[in-house]
């Protein structure tokens, strides 16, 4: 057989090997997420436990963040170090739209995406065009002037003590947000549902563009992609996913504080999506139970928990030199090739 | 037809691309040559608008595309490959072909279906096949020979159906054998395609064998063009650029 009939016979294999493995990628994960989140519903019927029901509305909160922070990071190679801002935007969008204005949740909900949109869209315009290190300060420029005006406007903001007062939840459709178990399925769906939105971007042809933007931009402008607009609507897009995180956060804890926006959240996103990895895509959310249980464990037994938090990441960072969900993965690949060669 | 006129470029003082008038008819082969620093690439960068010309015209087909971005001449089809392999290393061989073609459709931002597009494989699949890299589909950018590397750059700029193909040294730190074969293959990429290809090349005997028309470029400016006789016999030329007499005989 010649090259090219060898060719042609690899063609004629993959051919619709193509289009049956597009839809089949898209069905397996719905099936995962909706597994997922059937399990995470049932959890409250099992495990009474508060806490147990408090830990996952967190992990909701802080994983739709730090997965949205991966689009930017592991995705498209922009390092972010103000992704936290839309966070704290989220939270405070929301509790205020709830305070002041009375609408129902759905549409401050919506309402508060819109806004963050808006803000997202300004920032990266100015951001977006400038390279790595430059991009990370800038942002980190512009988290520091929200979190500056939410302590400044305390008329609106309530200064450094916050939203008080709590969150008014009303009823909307059947769900009370007072009670902790409705609170909690909601959070799951949120997450469930957010993470779906971003593997379908990831795996979308966009998230290809994504990639070859991460691998080499000038490349990707010399294919014909305009590299700046798909800059812009990635860090768009990701802010919606993290000002998501932002209103679960202010929910849970009814009302909003200077911290949500602080640029800690930014530094606490990377530092989950080390932990994690960032070149699979749940790499972030395992990060994010990795740190919130650190978190928790640790404060419980030591006040230096900052100490031993900087030792772990730095076991990652030097020891592994990658997340957990990068190492496993190579371990998985390693022992795969190291069979098929025996084989 | 490509056909620049008066184009310009300057860095500081020095006039990197100097004036430079030249016509490419549609199916023609051109070689560029002309010693370090002559201004070559740069002249590429400037058609393909990586730089933006001081003054001057690239006009394809009557459009004028001089300082427009390089997404937007690609999409008026003039498609390049690099002097250094510029590729995406973490993207298989199949999955950078089939992004190219998503991005040439109009299709890189489509957010709600599932990469690859079906519509895009029958592209892919032809570029892969016409440089030799079907059977290398599944192998990561990064880990393709040097060799390898060169053509998937060059199957990117094919990929998009370019009616201009600019190729800037695609033999560039190879050995002598493999110099051939990759200069074999740019000939016959040519003759199949029938598109406009230019390519920069350092190597005076592969110039002289496979290009039916020669530009010198020197100091920006162009010294002579012409077929392989006429630049051989042009006394600028071998004075500027192949030497001496005995040079040129050699060459011969």
């Amino acid at each position: 057989m010649t090259e090219l009939q060898a060719g042609r016979a690899s063609e004629t294999l993959s051919a619709p090997r193509i289009e049956t493995r597009s839809f089949r990628s898209r069905y397996r994960d719905i099936l995962v997420a909706l597994v997922a989140f059937a399990v995470l519903a049932a959890l409250p019927f099992f495990f009474g436990s508060k806490a147990l029901l408090d830990f996952v509305i967190r992990c909701s909160a802080f994983g739709l963040f730090a997965t949205s922070l991966n689009l930017l990071v592991g995705y498209t190679g922009m390092i972010s170090f103000g992704h936290g801002m839309f966070f704290g935007l989220g939270a405070y969008g929301f509790g205020l739209l709830m305070q002041r204005t009375g609408v129902p949740i759905p549409v401050a909900f919506v309402a508060t995406l819109a806004i963050t949109a808006v803000f997202a869209a300004i920032i990266g315009a100015i951001c977006v065009r400038l390279k790595e290190i430059y991009f990370a300060f800038v942002t980190l420029a512009f988290q520091m002037l929200i979190h500056s005006t939410i302590l400044t406007w305390a008329s609106l903001t309530g200064g450094d003590q916050g939203l008080r007062g709590g969150i008014p939840r009303p009823v909307f459709l059947g769900i009370d947000l007072a009670n902790h178990v409705h609170l909690y399925i909601t959070s799951c769906a949120l997450l469930v549902l957010g993470l779906l939105l971003m593997r379908q971007i990831a795996q979308s042809p966009f998230g290809y563009t994504l990639r070859m933007i991460r691998d080499n931009a000038r490349r990707a402008s010399f294919i014909g992609i305009d590299v700046w607009r798909a800059k812009l609507t990635i860090f768009v897009l990701a802010a919606l996913f993290a000002s998501t995180g932002g209103m679960v956060m202010a929910l849970f804890v009814s009302g909003a504080y200077p911290e949500f926006a602080y640029w800690t959240i930014s530094g606490e996103g990377i530092f989950i999506n080390m932990l994690g990895g960032v070149t699979t895509f749940l790499g972030p959310m395992v990060g994010t139970v990795l740190l919130l249980i650190l978190n928790d464990t640790v404060t419980r037994f030591t006040e230096y928990h900052g100490i031993v938090l900087g030792l772990v990441i730095l076991f990652f960072a030097i020891g592994l030199r990658k997340g957990l969900m990068d190492y496993l993965l190579e371990w998985y690949a390693q022992r795969r090739d190291g069979r098929g060669e025996r084989g | 037809m490509l056909d620049i006129r008066g184009l310009s470029k300057s860095f500081g003082g020095v006039k990197a691309t100097d004036d430079v008038s030249l016509d490419f008819a549609d199916g023609s082969l051109t070689a560029v040559i002309g010693p370090n620093g002559a201004g070559k690439s740069t002249f590429f960068n400037l058609i393909t608008g990586a730089l933006r010309p001081d003054s001057g015209q690239v006009l394809l087909e009557g459009v004028d595309l001089a300082g427009k971005s390089p997404s937007d001449i690609v999409r008026y089809g003039i498609g390049r490959a690099f002097q250094v392999a510029s590729i995406f290393p973490s993207l298989t061989v199949q999955e950078t072909m089939l992004a190219a073609v998503c991005a040439d459709q109009r299709r890189s931002t489509v957010l709600h279906r599932r990469f690859p597009l079906a519509e895009t494989r029958d592209r892919a699949e032809h570029a892969m096949e016409l440089l030799g890299l079907a059977n290398k589909r599944h192998r990561t950018a990064a880990t393709l020979s040097h060799g390898d590397q060169k053509l998937l750059d060059i199957a990117l700029a094919l990929v998009l159906d370019p009616k201009v193909l600019l190729l800037d040294e695609p033999t560039a730190g190879m050995g002598t054998e493999e110099r051939w074969r990759m200069i074999d293959k740019v000939r016959e990429l040519w003759e199949a395609q029938k598109i406009t290809v230019v390519f920069i090349e350092h190597d005076m005997d592969i110039v002289f064998k496979i290009a039916p028309r020669i530009v010198v470029l020197c100091y920006g400016r162009i010294l002579a063009t012409g077929t392989p006789d006429a630049i051989r016999r042009n006394e600028a030329v071998i004075e500027a650029y192949l030497g001496t007499e005995e040079h040129a005989e050699a060459v011969t």
